[in-house]
C-alpha cells in the first residue's frame, strides 16, 4: 500500500505515537477477532482485549473489519470522534495518521473505523492485508474485529492476522459455525477460544452447554471464559469497555485473557462460577 | 447418552440433547458427502466386497464417526459365507487374486472396515487407528441392489 503523506485534512490530527518516528521495531502481532456467527460478542471483546492490552502498556490499535456495519467506535465510545475510516485510508484520502482515533481514557489504544457507507467488496484483500502489516511495524498488537460470515469480510480481516481467537457462545449455533471457521482458518494460525456469556447457573442445572462441552467439540487452547453478566451491557450502554473497570469480575476476566495474550499469565481461565448467597446478599463476588 | 437421560428424568437435559445434536451436524458438516453419495459409497463397497464374499447387503450398515478432530468411516458389513474363488474380476485384477480364506468357523462374521476420511483443513494427527467391531442398532438401508450373490 502507498501511504502519501499528504496532510489534506488534518483534522483531529492523530498525534503520532512514541514509535512512529523510530525505526520499525520488533513487529507486533496481529490478531484477528473472530466467530462466524454475529452477535456473540465479537466486538464487545475485540474492544475489551485492546483496552486490557493497552491499559497493560502495550500499544495497540483496533482495526474494525466489518465494512458497512462499523460499530467498534461506539462500543469503545469514540463515536463522535471518527472523522475518517479504513478505506480512506486504502484509497489514499488521508494519510493512516489521519485516520487513527486516539482513546480519551488510554492513549496507547488507537481505533482504526470501518467505512460505514461501503460494502466488503470493496476493500481490496491484498491493500487490507498490507495495511495491516504496516501497522504491525508501528503498534505492538494490531487486533482486527472481523464481521460475521465468512464471506469477503471475513477474507479481508483474516489476511494479515497470524493469530486468531474464536469467540464463541454455549449456543449449538455459534459453536457450529465456530467449528466452521476453525476448518477456514487453517493451519497456519495459532487460533484460540474464548467462551463467551455462559451462565454458570444454566450450566449447572444442565440447560446450557458447558465450557467442557464446546470445546470438547471445538479443541481449542482456551484463552478465558466470560460470564454472562450485566456489566457488559452497562458499560457498552456507556461506551467504556469493562475491562478498565476495577471492580467488575468480567473486567478482571478480559484483563487475564490480556495477559494470556501477552504471556504473563501461565495459570488456564477460570470458569465463571455462580455467586454464593452471601455474595448475592452484599452484591459482590468476584465471579457473577 | 441421550436416553440415560430421559430414562431418569423423563426428559432429557437440554444440553444434553444440544451436545448431541452438535455432534450429529459436525459429523456430516465435516463429511463433505452428501447424503445421495455416501448411499452411492455404500452400493458400491458392497458390490466390491460381494465379489469376494458372500454378505448380507441388507444389513450392512456404513457410519461416520467423530474421532477428536478427524473422521473415521466404519463399515459394518455382516459375512454369510465365503466364496470358493474370486468370482466376476474387476476390470484392474491385482497382480495375484487373493487366496481363498479358510472356511469360516460360523454362518454369520462381522467385518468392520476402518478408514480415515480426512476432514479437510484440520490439523492432521496420527491416522486413527482401526475401528473397532462395532454393532449399530440402527438400521442402514441400502438401496439400489447390490451385486447378486451367488
Amino acid at each position: 500500500m502507498q501511504e502519501t503523506v499528504h496532510h489534506a485534512e488534518p483534522v483531529a490530527a492523530a498525534h503520532a505515537e512514541p514509535a512512529a518516528s523510530a525505526p520499525p521495531r520488533v513487529r507486533g502481532r496481529a490478531i484477528v477477532v473472530t466467530s462466524g456467527k454475529g452477535g456473540v460478542g465479537k466486538t464487545t471483546t475485540t474492544a475489551n482485549i485492546g483496552a486490557a492490552l493497552a491499559a497493560g502498556g502495550a500499544s495497540v490499535v483496533l482495526v474494525d473489519a466489518d465494512v458497512g456495519l462499523r460499530n467498534l467506535d461506539i462500543v469503545l465510545g469514540l463515536e463522535a470522534r471518527v472523522r475518517h475510516h479504513v478505506l480512506d485510508v486504502l484509497e489514499n484520502v488521508v494519510p493512516l495518521d489521519d485516520a487513527l482515533v486516539t482513546d480519551k481514557r488510554v492513549p496507547a489504544l488507537r481505533l482504526l473505523a470501518a467505512a460505514q457507507t461501503r460494502e466488503k467488496d470493496d476493500v481490496d484483500t491484498a491493500a487490507f492485508r498490507d495495511l495491516i502489516t504496516s501497522l504491525r511495524e508501528r503498534f505492538d498488537y494490531v487486533l482486527v474485529d472481523c464481521p460475521a460470515g465468512i464471506e469477503k469480510g471475513f477474507a479481508n480481516a483474516i489476511a494479515g492476522a497470524d493469530e486468531a481467537i474464536i469467540v464463541c457462545t454455549p449456543e449449538v449455533s455459534a459453536v457450529r459455525d465456530a467449528d466452521r471457521v476453525v476448518g477456514l482458518l487453517g493451519d497456519a494460525r495459532s487460533v484460540r477460544l474464548i467462551v463467551n456469556r455462559l451462565r454458570p447457573a444454566l450450566v449447572r442445572k444442565g440447560k446450557m452447554l458447558s465450557v467442557d462441552d464446546v470445546n470438547g467439540i471445538l479443541h481449542l487452547p482456551l484463552l478465558g471464559v466470560i460470564a454472562d453478566a450485566p456489566d457488559v451491557i452497562i458499560s457498552t450502554n456507556r461506551g467504556e469497555p469493562v475491562a478498565l473497570d476495577a471492580g467488575s469480575s468480567v473486567g478482571a476476566a478480559y484483563r487475564e485473557i490480556a495477559q494470556r495474550i501477552a504471556g504473563t499469565l501461565q495459570s488456564a481461565p477460570e470458569i465463571p462460577r455462580e455467586r454464593t448467597f452471601l455474595e448475592k446478599l452484599f452484591g459482590g463476588g468476584r465471579a457473577s | 447418552m441421550i436416553e440415560f437421560f430421559q430414562r431418569l428424568f423423563g426428559k432429557p437435559a437440554s444440553s444434553a440433547t444440544a451436545k448431541e445434536r452438535l455432534r450429529l451436524v459436525l459429523l456430516s458438516d465435516h463429511i463433505s458427502l452428501a447424503p445421495d453419495v455416501v448411499e452411492a459409497l455404500k452400493h458400491d463397497l458392497v458390490e466390491v466386497i460381494s465379489r469376494y464374499v458372500e454378505v448380507d447387503a441388507e444389513s450392512c450398515d456404513v457410519t461416520f464417526e467423530q474421532r477428536e478432530t478427524q473422521v473415521a468411516m466404519l463399515a459394518n458389513i455382516p459375512v454369510l459365507a465365503m466364496k470358493a474363488r474370486p468370482a466376476p474380476r474387476p476390470p484392474e485384477p491385482p497382480a495375484e487374486p487373493p487366496a481363498p480364506p479358510p472356511p469360516p468357523g460360523g454362518l454369520e462374521a462381522a467385518a468392520t472396515v476402518g478408514a480415515a476420511a480426512t476432514e479437510p483443513a484440520r490439523k492432521p494427527k496420527a491416522a486413527p487407528s482401526n475401528g473397532r467391531p462395532r454393532r449399530r442398532r440402527r438400521k442402514a438401508m441400502i438401496q439400489g441392489s447390490p451385486a447378486p450373490a451367488t
